[in-house]
């Protein structure tokens, strides 16, 4: 049985893909099979980030109108073993998607998959419903900003009363934080939302804080998820993110304005 | 000297205003979100009615359904503004 966890947000551009890439790969890497399906129907832009774009033949809408097997239209990652994507359809709109079809979509991934990463598209319509209505678990991604962080609020009311475990009446979706694009020097200077702040306001636990870096868009300019750069801020916080995930305790990071610059002046004065 | 430190620890950041205006929107939100679907426009429209009467704040209506036993009850708030009381 797989694990399903929805990557959503209700707000537009805050890093659902960015984070549904990176989550998806550093699960694989983990040695979990991984299938991450891009939701956002008429618009993908999942097989883009994760460098794929150019082997797409079919697409989820063919698998739940039963056009193409999943075998078909499953692209197998390059990189990363064990990692599968699904993209989005681009002609199509996102009220093709159904109950039964994508539940028997997710059905037939369960057999064979450890983790169903479902991308959802923004807003709270047809598309984020069906992206979250099978979730086990989901992730809310959030920036440190005023519509960002109602957005969730909201998006976290419609997971605990639309979903298929909120209508069984079973054991809760469980929830996860992920506060993306976070500018520790802009919190200090008390321009921006702190962590705190925002945990104050959502109240559910944690998952992670990914700053904001520049090596995001310059890895979403090679199609490479930014896990894979582990040189880089973002992709560190993301692969501590993906350990938590998977229950492992470990320290946040990124959270202070980094004091390198002291110290390079500092060297520079002895020399 | 003072008086500019007066103002730097009054001076509230942006931060903390954005902070609190949410807290405010959400809980407000959070309320009529488990309800029926009608709630919010009902309080809304309530909101109306009473501002044909009086002169109220923005969330002087609140409206909760809550359970009591196997009874569901309808609970309307009306914050009257302190003239109102006088007048
Ligand atoms: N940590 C980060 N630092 C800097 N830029 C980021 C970060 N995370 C995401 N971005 C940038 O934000 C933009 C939106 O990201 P992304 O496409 O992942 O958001 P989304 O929530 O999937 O958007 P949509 O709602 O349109 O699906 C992209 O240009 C991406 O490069
Ligand atoms: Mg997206």
């Amino acid at each position: 049985m797989a694990t399903v966890i929805v990557i959503t947000s209700g707000k537009g551009g805050v890093g659902k893909t960015t984070t549904s890439a990176a989550i998806s790969t550093g699960l694989a890497l983990c040695g979990y099979k991984t299938v991450v399906i891009d939701f956002d129907v008429g618009l993908r832009n999942l097989d883009l980030i994760m460098g794929c774009e150019r082997r797409v033949v079919y697409d989820f809408v063919n698998v739940i109108k039963q056009e193409s097997n999943l075998r078909q239209s499953l692209i197998k990652d390059k990189r990363v073993d064990n990692l599968f994507i699904l993209p989005a359809s681009q002609t199509r709109d996102k009220d093709i998607l159904d109950i039964e079809g994508v539940g028997r979509v997710i059905d037939e991934l369960s057999e064979s998959f450890d983790y169903i990463i479902c991308d959802s598209p923004a807003g709270i319509e047809r598309g984020a419903f069906m992206a979250m209505y099978f979730a086990d678990e989901a992730v809310v991604v959030t920036n440190p900003e005023v519509s960002s962080v109602r957005d969730s609020d909201r998006i976290l009311g419609l997971l605990a009363s639309k979903t298929r475990r909120a209508e069984q009446g079973g054991k809760p979706i469980k929830e996860h934080l992920l506060l993306t694009r976070y500018d520790p020097l802009r919190v200090d200077k008390g321009e921006m939302l702190s962590v705190e702040d925002v945990k104050d306001i959502l109240a559910i636990p944690l998952l992670g804080v990914i700053p904001e870096s520049k090596a995001v868009l310059q890895a979403s300019n090679a199609g490479t998820p930014i896990i894979l750069e582990g040189d880089s801020d973002a992709g560190q916080a993301y692969d501590d993110a993906v350990s938590r995930l998977l229950g492992e305790e470990r320290m946040h990071r990124f959270l202070e304005v980094e004091k390198k610059g002291f110290f390079s002046k500092f060297r520079l004065f002895r020399s | 000297m003072r008086f500019l430190d007066y103002f730097r620890s009054n001076r509230k950041t942006s931060a903390s205003v954005a902070k609190e205006r949410l807290q405010i929107i959400v809980a407000r939100e959070r309320t009529t979100r488990n309800g029926p679907d009608y709630l919010p426009m009902m309080q809304e429209e309530l909101l109306l009615v009473v501002r044909k009467y009086i002169q109220v704040e923005n969330d002087a209506v609140k409206i909760q359904l809550e359970q009591e036993g196997n009874c569901e009850v309808l609970e309307l708030n009306i914050t009257l503004p302190e003239s109102a009381a006088a007048s």
